[in-house]
């Protein structure tokens, strides 16, 4: 090691996260306790954030913390002496394994959990976050969610959630249950980029996580979709905010700072998994965002295939909000009446909805109606600063 | 491990049970028998309550003993029977209650071991 490197904390944070899982799964295969083994690898971790900074990254981070988790739990566990046999007869290098991960990942977002508890315990476990380091990115306590994990973790003991990956029959919904929690990691990292710049970037670890789930499940498709969803995000972040943090609409975008080799590889991986047939949600979502990420301008884009995938989009998961982005894009193959009369049909449903008024004040301009459009930019205002809406728009789907 | 399952009715599954004929009434039971005799060997006790206007509760907080007529909470949703199960995990009870053919509702509880 060379202490005179300082790591950086996206270092810091990429080699956790690379070691900490994996070293979940060694302690939970020895010691047989899920939680105990959480508790442990905590405590390396927190043990790496101090001394790593100055003394370095050590040329084994695995053998690193693999050392401290094992002498803390000889410590604590000094009254368990069942564990304590059993890692006392633990040497480094631990025999290898396959990769167990699965198995954390879907015990972390399993459905007798809440979801903020599937979240926070994904988070930890999984990346390696500290308790201080999910508070931060959440805005919420250290204490809240210390409390929300201690509970999870409580519940996998003492209501008997197993540590295995599902079979067969139960895959599709389990697997849907990683995905949202990756998804709503996206979302939650998405909208707070420019609100809190210096936390920790969700964004990176929901890459980092849809990344592994697709190296270990390479036959589901729809995570390669979620995967290509957040890598077409995260190619065009750079154009996402204007010198002073503020957001940039995606018709305003500067282009030319889109990562067009990022977005290109996105697409490729999309297109690989579109070729088993098997359309989702999260598919057609980044064949959306997709369209939009090729297209030279905001005027050159395909919006026929656009209208058509969120067809396809409505047919597996109708929802009003995916209505309202259809009818934008509605605009621009049929036009303003058609886009207004898809829109007269979700007034009901989405009166409390900001986007709703934005877009149909957008559209009254366009026709020339003046007074209409500037009233519903009044509703449309109204409810932004309402902060219930704030946070239903926190949980909208991220389309741009 | 051990489990109890609570089967909770809901005002909606009582009137819907009202509603039926004696023929359709006497299927929905029979799903219910046949799914007591699939789970038999995992099955390890349990009974079917009597309507809750029956119970009578105790309070036993402070000072004397206060007893009213009724469940301990007032709901639209009462207990009405329970099952004590054996199984490898919390799993393996989830997959036993999806197949659960009677009330709309089950709460899964681990015992104490």
């Amino acid at each position: 090691m060379t202490p005179a490197e300082q790591p950086s904390h996206a270092e810091l944070a990429r080699v956790v996260r690379e070691h900490a899982g994996r070293l979940a799964t060694s302690l939970v295969h020895v010691i047989g306790d899920f939680s105990a083994a959480e508790d442990l690898v905590q405590d390396a971790v927190l043990a790496a954030l101090e001394r790593w900074p100055a003394d370095g990254i050590p040329d084994r981070p695995d053998a690193w913390l693999f050392t401290v988790a094992r002498r803390r739990g000889l410590d604590v566990l000094r009254r368990e002496s069942n564990y304590r046999r059993k890692l006392a007869r633990l040497q480094w290098p631990v025999q290898a394994e396959p990769d167990d991960r699965l198995r954390l990942i879907f015990t972390c977002c399993h459905p007798a959990l809440a979801r903020s508890a599937q979240i926070a315990l994904t988070l930890r476990v999984v990346c390696g976050l500290t308790t201080a380091q999910i508070a931060r990115a959440f805005l919420t306590t250290e204490s809240a969610v210390a409390r929300r994990i201690t509970r999870a973790k409580r519940k996998i003991t003492d209501a008997g959630v197993p540590y295995r990956i599902p079979g067969d029959d139960e895959l599709p919904g389990r697997l849907n249950d990683v995905l949202t929690v990756i998804y709503l990691l996206l979302n939650e990292g998405y909208v707070s980029t420019s609100e809190h710049a210096h936390s920790r970037d969700l964004v990176e670890d929901a890459e980092w996580l849809a990344a592994l789930l697709h190296a270990l499940m390479p036959a589901e498709v729809e995570v390669a979709g979620l995967l290509a969803l957040i890598r077409l995000h995260r190619a065009r972040v750079a154009a996402r905010f204007d010198p002073d943090g503020a957001i940039v609409l995606l018709r305003d975008q500067d282009r030319s700072l889109w990562d067009r080799q990022a977005i290109a590889e996105a697409t490729r991986l999309l297109a690989q998994a579109a070729r088993r047939r098997d359309p989702g949600p999260y598919q057609l979502q980044a064949a959306i965002v997709a369209c939009h990420a090729e297209a030279e301008s905001w005027q050159a884009t395909d919006w026929e295939q656009i209208v058509v995938l969120y067809d396809m989009l409505l047919h597996l998961a109708p929802s009003p909000v995916i209505r309202l982005h259809r009818a934008i894009a509605v605009r621009y193959v049929e036009g303003l009446h058609a886009a207004m009369a898809e829109l007269g049909s979700l007034g009901e449903e989405l009166d409390r909805y900001h986007l709703y008024h934005a877009t149909r004040a957008d559209l009254l301009r366009e026709l020339g109606d003046a007074d209409q459009a500037r009233a519903a930019d009044r509703r449309a205002l109204e409810l932004t600063a309402n902060p219930a809406e704030q946070a239903v728009l926190r949980g909208r789907l991220a389309w741009d | 491990m051990k489990y109890v399952l609570l089967f909770v009715d809901t005002e909606q599954f009582a009137n819907d049970l009202e509603a039926m004929g004696q023929d359709e009434r006497d299927r929905a039971f029979q799903r219910v028998n046949e799914w007591f005799a699939e789970h038999a060997g995992k099955i390890r006790g349990g009974s079917k309550l009597q309507p809750a206007d029956t119970a009578t509760t105790v309070r036993l907080e402070g000072g004397d003993p206060v007893i009213t007529d009724g469940p301990f909470v007032e709901g639209k949703e009462v207990v009405s029977g329970y099952a004590e199960i054996e199984v490898a995990d919390l799993d393996e009870a989830m997959r036993m209650v999806k197949s659960w053919p009677g009330c709309p509702v089950v709460e899964i509880r681990p015992l104490e071991s």
